[in-house]
């Protein structure tokens, strides 16, 4: 995209200087807008795949996130991230199209069932680089493949807290759920990735 | 501790957000017990392969869409207070 023909970015802006970034947007800066957008648009695209689990879903979710955080960037008042705000938008959008494909089938409320699934299975040992095993493109689309197993509940907490570092409060209010399923759901998140990964990892050899 | 008592500390040990006198707890069982330590370090292991692993570029249709569609915002708007 170019809003402003091809002119390159100024070379004064570097690349962690989030914060003058969106003040220039907030002055109405275009260009600043779009570096943003070219900084975060994986990101989000990532979060919204994980959420919704649905390429179109995904894509409308992660293109109303930046097409409100624009019209929006006046309520932005700094006080956290830019990112952590735009996470925020790109959650919503995307919780409020799960809930509209999966009226029936999903609650984030759902209550968390016994605690003797907890119990790790597979217990042998990866080695110190598992994920050297496999190319980088492989190794993605094991990640994709086997998170995508997991149900709704525990997906998006792991995401937030674990892939986007949003903290336990943060995350809470964003699902709106408690505290205490945050945690819970994300020990349950964990432990399930780490048997669903074990396939994969176990022993020396590479697959 | 035992096992199960480990289990349930084990989202706040691998956070770094465990009390001092629990963490010191659940290491002494660690230290004696390879089937735990075997979940500590794979269950950190699962974390740090998500958290490290650098998102897919967007496929280039889904990026052209993008971003045609914040030209004609950008175009048209500029950022409001509501």
């Amino acid at each position: 995209m170019s809003v402003s023909g091809s002119k390159p970015l100024p070379s004064t802006i570097v690349k962690d200087d989030e914060a003058a970034l969106v003040a220039s947007a907030k002055a109405g800066d275009a260009r600043a807008f779009e570096e943003l957008v070219n900084r975060y648009e994986r990101k989000i695209f990532r979060l919204t795949k994980h959420i919704t689990q649905n390429d179109a879903d995904a894509e409308d979710a992660m293109q109303d996130a930046f097409l409100k955080a624009f019209r929006h960037l006046g309520d932005f008042e700094g006080g956290s991230r830019f990112y952590t705000w735009l996470v925020r938008i790109a959650v919503n959008e995307s919780l409020m199209r799960l809930r509209k494909r999966r009226p029936n089938h999903f609650s984030l409320d759902e209550p968390v069932k016994g605690e003797e699934e907890d119990i790790p299975r597979d217990l042998k040992d990866w080695g110190p680089s598992p994920e050297q095993r496999y190319e980088k493109k492989e190794m993605g689309s094991i990640l994709s493949r086997v998170i995508e197993q997991l149900e709704p509940i525990y997906r998006a907490v792991f995401v937030l807290r674990d892939v986007e570092d949003i903290s336990t409060e943060d995350t809470a209010e964003m699902l709106g759920i408690s505290i205490s399923a945050v945690k819970s759901r994300l020990l349950r998140a964990r432990l399930k990735l780490r048997e669903m990964l074990h396939p994969y990892f176990q022993g020396s050899t590479a697959h | 501790m035992n096992c199960q008592g480990l289990i349930a500390e084990l989202t706040e040990y691998l956070d770094g957000d465990l009390g001092a006198g629990i963490r010191v707890e659940l290491e002494q069982h660690l230290a004696k017990c390879e089937n735990c330590r075997i979940v500590v370090n794979t269950t950190r292991k699962t974390i740090e392969i998500y958290c490290n692993a650098e998102p897919a570029p967007l496929p280039e249709d889904v990026r052209e869409r993008l971003h045609d569609a914040l030209v004609k915002r950008l175009e048209h708007n500029r950022p409001h207070k509501i």
